[in-house]
């Protein structure tokens, strides 16, 4: 089968690129917000890459259903872990650094307040 | 019903997990489901919100959209840090989720984690604040086409 060989290397490879990736630009990138988009690249794309490059080299067996049950629970638990980090993040005070604030957009009520229309801050 | 899917579910879930087929371990993971939903039925945590049963068949369309909207977003994030000059814009801002229940709204908000580029940082209600590395990802969301496919989902399509 040196088809699904050649398919799963690849899948693996391109995961590799993407956690790579996701580590480089968390180094590059400047604060801890902008650095925690990088890590999601990790943890889905690159993640996801690789374990489907796995199951493809487990075959019809056990360890893909065992793989498939972590990468369910990396896609379940994941964007929860960065919600918690990232909004503890923001009730401490750091602050993030923005070229634009739109969250003047809404009120609390979810209506566009009345002074502005372009969504700026007034 | 709810009861009995997910027992099936959980027995399911062993078999597939420990691989035996010998009567007396069978039986064991029978005895064992049957403990754990007893349990589970005792603590009251099987309802709509912890098991949404419902939403499964919706499901089946929604995760595979979901991926297809993570490889993309993926992508300019991908794009975005290899970039030689770094040109990013982030930016945050408030979005509206329509979606009618707290499951839904919090599928609506760990969808947009699971994206790339962009991160709920606060639920309040319906209102969710989300930090988005660039501006485009900001407004996209703004426009509320995720928004939509999630209410759509809930409606279960």
């Amino acid at each position: 089968m040196i088809l699904i060989d050649v398919a799963s290397w690849l899948l693996i490879l391109a995961g590799c690129f993407f956690i790579l990736t996701g580590a480089f630009g968390m180094l590059r990138l400047p604060d801890l917000y902008t650095r925690m988009h990088s890590a999601s690249l990790i943890e889905t794309l690159g993640a996801g890459l690789l374990f489907a490059g796995l199951m493809l080299q487990a075959g019809f067996t056990q360890a893909t259903i065992k793989l498939f049950f972590i990468l369910l629970l990396f896609f379940l638990t994941g964007p929860v872990i960065t919600h918690a980090l990232a909004q503890a993040a923001l009730e401490f005070g750091i602050k993030p650094k923005l070229t634009e604030d739109r969250r003047g957009r809404l009120d609390d009520d979810g209506k566009a307040p009345a002074s502005d229309n372009d969504g700026r801050p007034s | 019903m709810r009861l009995i899917s997910f027992g099936t579910i959980l027995f399911l879930f062993w078999l597939a997990l420990s691989g035996y087929f010998k009567p007396f371990l069978l039986i064991g993971g029978i005895v064992c489901t049957l403990f754990v939903l007893y349990a589970a039925r005792r603590m009251k945590l099987i309802d709509s919100e912890s098991y949404p049963a419902h939403l499964f068949p919706a499901a089946s369309t929604y995760w595979p959209w979901l991926l297809w909207e993570i490889v993309k977003a993926g992508w300019s994030v991908t794009k975005a840090v290899l970039r030689p000059k770094l040109d990013i814009s982030p930016t945050m801002t408030r979005v509206v989720a329509t979606q009618a229940t707290p499951e839904c709204i919090a599928t609506y908000g760990n969808s947009i984690t699971l994206t790339p580029g962009t991160i709920t940082t606060r639920v309040d209600g319906n209102i969710l604040t989300v930090h988005a590395l660039e501006r485009g990802g900001a407004i996209d969301l703004e426009e509320g086409g995720m928004d939509a496919r999630v209410t759509q989902f809930e409606r279960g399509r």
